[in-house]
């Protein structure tokens, strides 16, 4: 049936509550519900990409009311591809979060996790810009909760610090909404694209500024040279579970970029249409270099990672900003891969860091399990600094083969190059001063036995890898699907007539 | 009228903006009050000013009402703002109870070693 759709929204809007109200004095039954719920949203998004597999655009008015004036959802390849990649996230996650008890280390984890997949699902899947403002909140405010999960000074400092930035970024979004409505008397994404064109070129000051804001609002969460700022301290002072679902956030961000101007804004919109080349793509390949030296100037293990992350979303974000169709399909591939190889990476540092005193970069006698943690950090550091066999290698061969074009090359080359480069050169250092020279240091005396990691802890982070390899393997099919993806983004009179017209059934 | 909206709008834009780069929690808090303020009036003013004239559709066929989508817009952004607002001083009251400063930036990381997980 159509209703679908709108699962990936109800059904953990429906458990949160359940879990925050009836189970929160009992760990186990909230685990169980968590987890429950969160399989049934795996099952979900694995429906939802088979609808949306044969290349229809499928769309759920709420209240069935007709598009430009009630609100829609709408699902296309693009949206259950997102929807699909969030509840595999957050199912190893959350199984990583349980295993390791860092769910019982503050009250309401469950309740928040299943109000953030709320948020980010919806996210994804709404066709209107306000309900993407609304949603934007849902998934903060549950973000919120869950940066400051556990407590701790540092930890509520830099929880203050990112409340204070994305409650800043929604009041631009709004004053963004607020210019857009003003200028086209919409806020339906398909209508956006119907009307944009039409705006006669004297009144596109307006529009354009309103683009421009979007832009910003979108880069904050996309974290994007100059407001990348926020994302090291928080996500390195962020419980490492929260970080690893987090991974999924920025790239929120990113899908906005893509969806609203791809879609809205497309090509030909008056004021609009060199955006992208004139802003966009200069700070993506700044945020690269901000993250490739934060690797390497790095003290603390966790903030390495976070500086990881700022780097792939440059990568992403160079790719996206050339809006053509193989550089998207490949900013696509990169995206699905830079998520996991994140999320894996906070969970491997999650394992490395309880088992030590502090996370600083320096050595100190080895733990237990010294060997399988080295060869973790190993096989998810290849693959974030984008090293064969992993698919960081592919996606990033995509990235530069899609950037072929004579004004861009230079630049995206030798920024992807040399990024990828001083980030092999920040992991090889992060992981030889906490692994390998480690092994030379005398256990000290007298030490309690650390605890050894059970499977259920190292599971997650094992099916993390796994899935980066099968998407090396299955590099063809999964290109050849996002190939797909791609040109039915790209189709925007395709989009504006599913959404708009009167030929499908509600 | 004009004058009248959109000078509001750039005050209370300009002093949330002010008290926002105090870097002080109290200030913020207050800062983000007044950008919020300054927002719902900017929304309103995106469906034109009208003096005078029904909300929506008092009669059919009457043409003369204003546009109620911003109101809903305004009433949406008001509830987020002021949860908002809510966990904000929230947890700027847990941060300082913590860390017993209410500044907003975090010091070098190298002035705190101990005491993080």
């Amino acid at each position: 049936m159509m209703h679908w759709i709108i699962l990936p929204v109800v059904l953990p809007a429906m458990l949160a509550p359940i879990i925050a109200f009836v189970m929160r004095h009992d760990i186990t039954l909230a685990r169980t519900a968590s987890v429950a719920g969160t399989v049934v949203l795996v099952g979900i998004a694995l429906v939802l990409t088979g609808m949306a597999a044969d290349g229809t655009t499928h769309v759920y008015r709420l209240g069935d009311w007709p598009a430009p004036f009630g609100i829609v959802l709408v699902l296309d390849r693009l949206s259950a591809l997102m929807v699909l990649l969030t509840s595999v996230l957050a199912l190893m996650v959350l199984l990583h979060a349980i295993a390791t008890g860092w769910d019982a280390r503050g009250r309401h984890f469950h309740a928040l996790f299943q109000f953030q997949l709320m948020g980010i699902s919806g996210a994804f899947l709404t066709g209107d810009v306000f309900n993407l403002f609304v949603f934007f909140e849902v998934l903060l405010i549950a973000s919120y909760g869950l940066m400051i999960h556990s407590g701790g000074k540092a930890r509520m400092r830099a929880g203050l610090q990112y409340v204070v930035m994305n409650l800043a970024g929604s009041t631009l979004f709004l004053f963004a909404l607020g210019t857009l409505y003003a200028t086209t008397g919409t806020l339906n994404i398909a209508d956006l694209a119907l009307r944009i064109p039409q705006i006669p070129a004297e009144e596109a000051a307006l529009v354009r500024v309103a683009a421009i804001l979007l832009m910003i609002v979108f880069a904050v969460k996309a974290a994007l040279f100059p407001v990348q700022f926020w994302l090291p301290a928080t996500y390195a002072n962020a419980p490492a579970p929260v970080a690893a679902l987090f991974a999924i956030m920025t790239k929120v961000g990113a899908y906005a970029i893509l969806r609203v101007h791809t879609t809205a804004f497309g090509p030909g919109s008056p004021g609009t249409a060199d955006l992208a080349a004139t802003w966009l793509f200069p700070a993506a390949i700044v945020t690269i270099a901000v993250g490739a030296i934060g690797v390497l100037g790095a003290r603390r293990l966790m903030p390495l990672i976070a500086f990881s992350v700022v780097g792939s979303m440059g990568t992403l974000l160079v790719a996206v900003a050339v809006f053509s169709t193989t550089a998207t399909s490949a900013a696509l591939y990169y995206m699905v891969h830079s998520t996991f190889a994140a999320a894996c990476l906070f969970l491997i540092a999650d394992l490395v860091v309880t088992r030590r005193e502090a996370d600083s970069l320096t050595p100190a006698p080895a733990t237990v399990q010294n060997g399988l943690f080295a060869a973790l950090f190993f096989g998810a550091a290849i693959a974030m600094a984008g090293m064969p066999p992993l698919s960081g290698f592919l996606g990033k061969l995509l990235v530069l083969d899609a950037l072929r074009d004579p004004g861009v090359i230079g630049w995206a080359w030798t920024a992807i190059l040399a990024g990828s480069l001083l980030t092999i050169v920040g992991f090889a250092r992060a992981g030889s001063a906490l692994f390998w020279k480690s092994t030379a240091l005398p256990a000290p005396d007298g030490a309690a036995p650390a605890t050894r990691a059970t499977p259920m802890e190292i599971a997650p982070t094992l099916a993390m890898l796994l899935t980066l390899g099968a998407l090396a393997v299955f590099a063809g099919p999964v290109s050849a699907y996002l190939q797909d993806t791609t040109t039915q983004l790209f189709d925007r009179a395709g989009y504006i007539s599913a959404v708009l017209g009167t030929g499908e059934e509600g | 009228m004009e004058i009248l909206v959109a000078s509001t709008v750039a005050v209370l834009t300009a002093g949330g903006v002010y008290l926002l780069l105090r870097l002080r929690t109290f200030p913020i808090i207050l800062g983000l009050a007044l950008l919020s303020y300054a927002v719902n009036v900017f929304l309103f003013a995106s469906g034109r000013l009208a003096i005078d004239q029904s909300p929506i559709l008092s009669k059919y066929g009457d043409a003369s009402y204003s546009d109620p989508l911003p109101q809903a817009l305004v009433l949406t952004a008001i509830v987020i703002s002021f949860g908002m607002t809510a966990v904000l001083v929230m947890i700027g009251l847990g941060a300082y109870l913590e860390s017993e400063t209410d500044r907003i930036d975090i010091e070098d990381e190298d002035t705190r070693e101990e005491g993080q997980p």
